[in-house]
């Protein structure tokens, strides 16, 4: 295997606050089909911008904190309302109505018809913001009347309505084919969303590291979601969909499908491709799960807490040819979960993490952090799924007893010292590990770091054509 | 409690014990596994 090593030049994360969508969440969805007063339950359980962007987990997500500092804040995190920022170190949380006016940016097809006055304001909020100019903004040159939206958002349309939080109608989502249901507006609304917070991702890194879009010569999408018709459901290629409206005219790309740790497995092969010689940077992105908001949304009205499943994510990270500076991804240190190896946890892990370690000589303790399956436990206790970082840091934890290289009686500290609390929304492939990769580019290049091991598994076993998990893991260093 | 003879329906979740796991256990105390499934609630 390669000793090589590759640059990991940058990363961003970007957040959506979308509100508005959250009725369009699969659980949600199906919830207010069974029980149409279940609507007005969801829409009075929902959170205002300026409570979500005050939410300790999104700000260090976006870099406003460091995980670590998420230790000593009491809990719950959802009754802090202090200050909230828009825009942080690695990234920004987007009022839907900008982020509904990206997706029409986005849509090539006039899917998305936005009414007038509404087009007019976020079209302008749009080109006041940074990364988005007039030359961006042609889809939204021109609004819908309300009467003819109206005239689109029937019973038996097929076609989706959307509002404000409050209620407003402000579009329709239209579907793209009347059988055709790898084309029916929900699925529709699903991969335009996605598009557009890859895009905002992309946006946000190349415009904050000074990159030249043109430069980038291959892209690698590892959303999970399936863009395509009947008869190629899933068939892809949302990277190159993406470099379109960024800019990105030299670049060609592809899909990167596995699950949650399809991102890991995408910077994995990004890495190889640079390492190689056959492209000089390659640009990794991930957009949102529409599908996953207000997932859990029973548990929080059930607990008094707000719905906090409210907010679209992306990601994207720049991975470059090694040059003595930063952080680097060691090739050496790529740990995998092969088919032969069985499903069970402890398995799993020692595949990922006690392998790849006695591999290069390394202890357990060697590993400053862990990057693992990062969800916020807010999110997931409320709803009985448990504390999921913490679940997987006390695996490693007890791998390391196993090994002998700490004693039992250890675990808690060392789960504490090398894990963090969860602070990713649960949004699949977007929580795997990834969301701490800015902050440890930022530590490892510091030297406040030296190692951190990234690791994600995804659970193949969702899509019943195997019983097989998944699951990939690297080791990020310093340069030099 | 005794699970000689009983059926058993083993839910795993991915991040903690998986159904098969369960499966296991219960087969070894006895009983008839009639459905073991793994799910993933993140």
């Amino acid at each position: 295997m390669s000793t090589g090593r590759v640059k990991i030049s940058g990363a961003r994360n970007f957040l959506a606050h979308t509100p508005g969508f959250v009725r369009y969440g699969s659980k949600p969805t199906r919830e207010i089909e069974a029980n149409p007063a279940a609507e007005a339950e969801i829409l009075a359980g929902l959170r205002s911008y300026e409570q979500a962007a005050a939410y300790l987990p999104n700000i260090a997500y976006l870099g406003g904190v460091s995980p670590d500092d998420m230790w000593d804040s009491e809990q719950p995190w959802f009754n802090e309302n202090g200050v909230h920022a828009r825009r942080h170190p690695y990234g920004e949380m987007m009022p839907e109505d900008e982020f509904i006016g990206v997706m029409k940016a986005s849509d090539d097809f006039d899917l998305l018809w936005l009414e007038e006055e509404f087009n007019d304001e976020v079209r302008q909020k749009l080109a006041d913001h940074p990364y988005w100019s007039e030359d961006d903004l042609g889809n939204l040159d021109k609004g819908v009347p309300l009467d003819q939206i109206k005239d689109q958002v029937g019973p038996s349309s097929g076609n989706l309505p959307l509002y404000r939080q409050d209620g407003q109608l402000i579009g329709v989502v239209n579907r793209a084919h009347d059988l055709d249901a790898s084309l029916f507006a929900d699925v529709l609304l699903e991969n335009l969303a996605t598009k557009a917070a890859a895009v905002m991702a992309v946006k946000t890194l190349l415009g904050d590291l000074d990159v030249e879009p043109g430069s980038i010569p291959y892209i690698i999408n590892c959303g999970e979601e399936a863009v395509g018709d009947r008869y190629q459901r899933g068939g892809g290629n949302l990277a190159k969909a993406v470099g379109e409206l960024c800019g990105c005219v030299a670049a060609t790309g592809s899909d990167v499908k596995a699950f949650c740790c399809g991102p890991n497995h995408a910077i994995a092969i990004g890495a190889s491709l640079v390492y190689s010689g056959l492209f000089e940077r390659v640009l990794v992105v991930g957009g949102c799960s529409l599908a996953k908001l207000g997932m859990k949304y029973q548990g929080h009205l059930n607990n008094e807490m707000p719905i906090i499943e409210d907010v679209l994510a992306g990601s994207a990270i720049l991975l470059e040819k090694q040059d003595g500076s930063g952080a680097v991804i060691r090739l050496d240190s790529i740990g995998v979960h092969p088919v032969g190896a069985g499903s069970a946890q402890a398995k799993i892990m020692e595949e990922l993490v006690s392998k790849p370690l006695a591999k290069l000589g390394l202890r357990f303790q060697d590993v400053d952090k862990y990057a693992t399956e990062l969800h916020n436990p807010e999110v997931t206790e409320p709803s009985g799924s448990g504390n999921v970082p913490q679940l997987n840091y006390n695996l490693i934890a007890a791998l390391a007893v196993r090994s002998g290289q700490i004693e039992r009686s250890e675990m808690p500290a060392f789960a504490r010292q090398h894990g963090m609390p969860g602070f990713a929304p649960t949004q699949g492939h977007i929580a795997s590990a990834i969301p701490f990769l800015p902050h440890a580019i930022e530590e490892v290049s510091k030297g406040n770091m030296n190692r951190v091991m990234f690791l994600a598994k995804g659970s193949l076993f969702l899509g019943r054509m195997t019983q097989l998990s998944d699951g990939l893991s690297f080791i990020v260093e310093a340069d030099g | 409690m005794d699970l000689k003879g009983k059926k058993v329906i083993a839910l795993g979740e991915r991040d903690g014990i998986q159904g098969e796991s369960i499966g296991k256990v219960a087969i070894s105390a006895g009983a008839e596994v009639v459905l073991e499934v793994t799910h993933c609630f993140v």
